[in-house]
């Protein structure tokens, strides 16, 4: 059409262009040094993909893709650059739920033309149904978790045989899309129950699961959406797709199962036994009493230590205190004060949540250390501060098996000479276990916001002169 | 594409995502969540494409919701990635800083 220029071979080539430019760009992303180019990589990858694919040969319907990009691109934008710092992960589950329901779309619409009479093959048409069902659970899984770490829903709904019902969805999923891929009842109407079936799963599946446990569920989503927009990449025979998707796919498999080992669980566990919500009635009873103390008497015990290490958690990200959090660290460090940050795997709602938030702040990374790396240090360390962190710190789990943290690894800051912990109130933590820490002989409790009582710290070591 | 060059593909990249992770700081995790969030808004491409080519009006409104969706999962992605690693560069600057005097 456009003499011997071959738009076909365009296309291909430059979808090569695309898979070599993610994966240098994820390559990238995965040192602090060259991150910040990595995403500039992708993101160019991105961009011709998009622009190569309006060349993609026997397409039509122009107009309505560049009202649908311009549409989604804008609202995307405006939100994107809008949500605060804290609120990055209940955003990033949003956009992952759009992906898996544009791999639902398509293979919706593949299944509707297979439904009409304009077939595929079986292998295709497998492929289509199994990619269809794993993004439509995402879709609506990934809005569900959205909508829990907003605060949208804070209810979570259990009843008996919840798991069985779970189960009875999956099997008429998977039942539709038999009938329609093997072609034994392939009309419109079982194309919709395929996907009826999943997005009532992804519902279901997310709805019991509590708020704790949303780090791995969003990043379990993530790798699906992965999968299933490469499932998608076969049925269009899309290698960009196919390679992308399944990089994302595994990738994400291995940050899920790493998330889900620091908190000493495995997946199915995260999916199936509810917890996050419940085990407010388990373990053994804490003995002693919390003490409290007061902003004053903490600021001069930390401006007269030698070495303070700082445990932020979820806590510190709803109260915003980081900025707070770091100005006092900078008084204490003008002061020769050594100060550390200890980060727990799973502390706030992601994984790396925290160093996002301290990033954010200007805590310079050498300062930030993971559980590893200063599980040793509480020892040596005069003050152990917990903002806002609270399973992370309990020792409980080292030692009460009846406890449903047990065996999780945890910041050992009960080892420290002092230990403060600034919390709102005498409440449990989100997964309703109560801490052994604060009722220690080393512990005082600092009441407050996270915010406010920092405030009082700065203006207490400032005091200190 | 042949089903088993593409299989061949599938098990390549499986192993390329894997490594990718593999040696990943802790300090990256969710940036690279993020980063791996955007790259499957890849599918924003399949999107135009099955829209590009649906026929009737059902199938042309699922179409445009895939490509809605696939941008907003490319640019939103996008968006929040470059803003957490934003940080990353200043405070990797500061850090520099503080070594260097």
């Amino acid at each position: 059409m456009l003499g011997g220029f071959d738009a076909s071979f365009v296309v291909q080539a430059s979808y090569f262009v695309t898979a070599v430019l993610f994966i240098m760009g994820l390559k990238r992303m995965s040192s602090p040094v060259t991150a910040r180019s990595g995403i500039l990589w992708a993101g160019a990858g991105m961009v011709v993909a998009t622009l190569v694919t309006f060349l993609y040969p026997g397409m039509s319907n122009y107009e309505l893709i560049i009202a649908a990009i311009v549409i989604g691109s804008l609202l995307a934008w405006w939100s994107g650059k809008r949500v605060a710092m804290t609120d990055m992960p209940q955003m990033i589950a949003l956009y992952n739920g759009m992906g898996g329901g544009a791999a639902a779309a398509i293979a919706a619409v593949e299944l509707y033309k297979h439904a009409q009479g304009d077939a595929h093959t079986l292998t295709i048409s497998v492929l289509a149904v199994i990619g269809g069902i794993i993004g439509a659970v995402s879709f609506s899984g990934s809005l569900i978790a959205w909508a829990k770490l907003d605060g949208k829903i804070n209810k979570t709904l259990r009843f008996a045989g919840q798991k069985f019902f779970n189960m009875l969805l999956l099997i008429g999923a998977l039942v539709a899309g038999g009938m329609v891929a093997l072609h034994l009842n392939a009309s419109p109407l079982f194309v919709t129950l395929i996907f009826a079936f999943a997005l009532l799963l992804g519902i279901a599946m997310t709805l019991p699961i509590g708020g704790a446990d949303m780090p791995v569920v969003i990043s379990l989503y993530n790798a699906l959406t992965g999968l299933a927009v490469a499932f998608e990449g076969f049925v269009l025979s899309n290698a960009a797709m196919i390679i992308a998707g399944t990089v994302v796919g595994s990738a994400g498999t291995l940050l899920t199962q790493l998330m889900a080992r620091a908190m000493n669980r495995s997946i199915g566990n995260v999916l199936f036994s509810n917890f996050g919500e419940s085990g407010g009635a388990a373990g053994g009873p804490v003995t002693g009493s919390m003490k409290p103390i007061e902003a004053t008497d903490v600021g001069v015990m930390m401006a007269f230590a030698e070495k303070v290490i700082v445990v932020p958690g979820y806590g510190m990200a709803v109260a915003q205190a980081q900025h707070k959090v770091w100005e006092m660290c900078q008084l204490l460090i003008d002061r020769g004060v050594t100060v550390k940050f200890a980060i727990h795997p799973v502390a706030g709602r992601m994984p790396g949540h925290m160093n996002v938030l301290l990033a954010e702040a200007g805590v310079p990374y050498d300062l930030i250390a993971d559980l590893d790396e200063i599980n040793a240090e509480f020892e040596t360390a005069d003050v152990a501060l917990i903002i806002g962190a609270n399973d992370v710190v309990n020792p409980v789990a080292r030692t009460d098996k009846s406890s449903p943290i047990y065996g999780m690894p945890i910041l050992n800051a009960d080892k420290a000479k002092n230990v403060i912990v600034i919390k709102r109130g005498q409440g449990a933590g989100f997964s309703g276990i109560e801490n052994a820490l604060f009722f220690l002989d080393n512990t005082r409790m600092l009441y407050g916001d996270g915010q406010k009582a920092t405030a009082a710290l700065i203006a207490a070591i400032k005091a200190v002169g | 594409m042949t089903g088993i060059v593409a299989l061949y593909i599938f098990m390549l990249a499986a192993f390329t995502g894997y490594e990718i992770i593999a040696r990943v700081p802790v300090i990256l995790h969710t940036p690279l969540m993020s980063g791996s969030n955007f790259v499957h808004g890849i599918v924003l491409v399949g999107a135009m494409v099955a829209l590009g080519n649906a026929d009737t009006t059902l199938e042309k409104v699922i179409g445009f919701t895939g490509v809605l969706l696939g941008a907003g999962n490319a640019v939103g992605g996008y968006v929040v990635t470059e803003r957490m690693l934003e940080m990353f560069r200043s405070s990797g600057a500061k850090a520099k800083q503080k070594g260097s005097h």
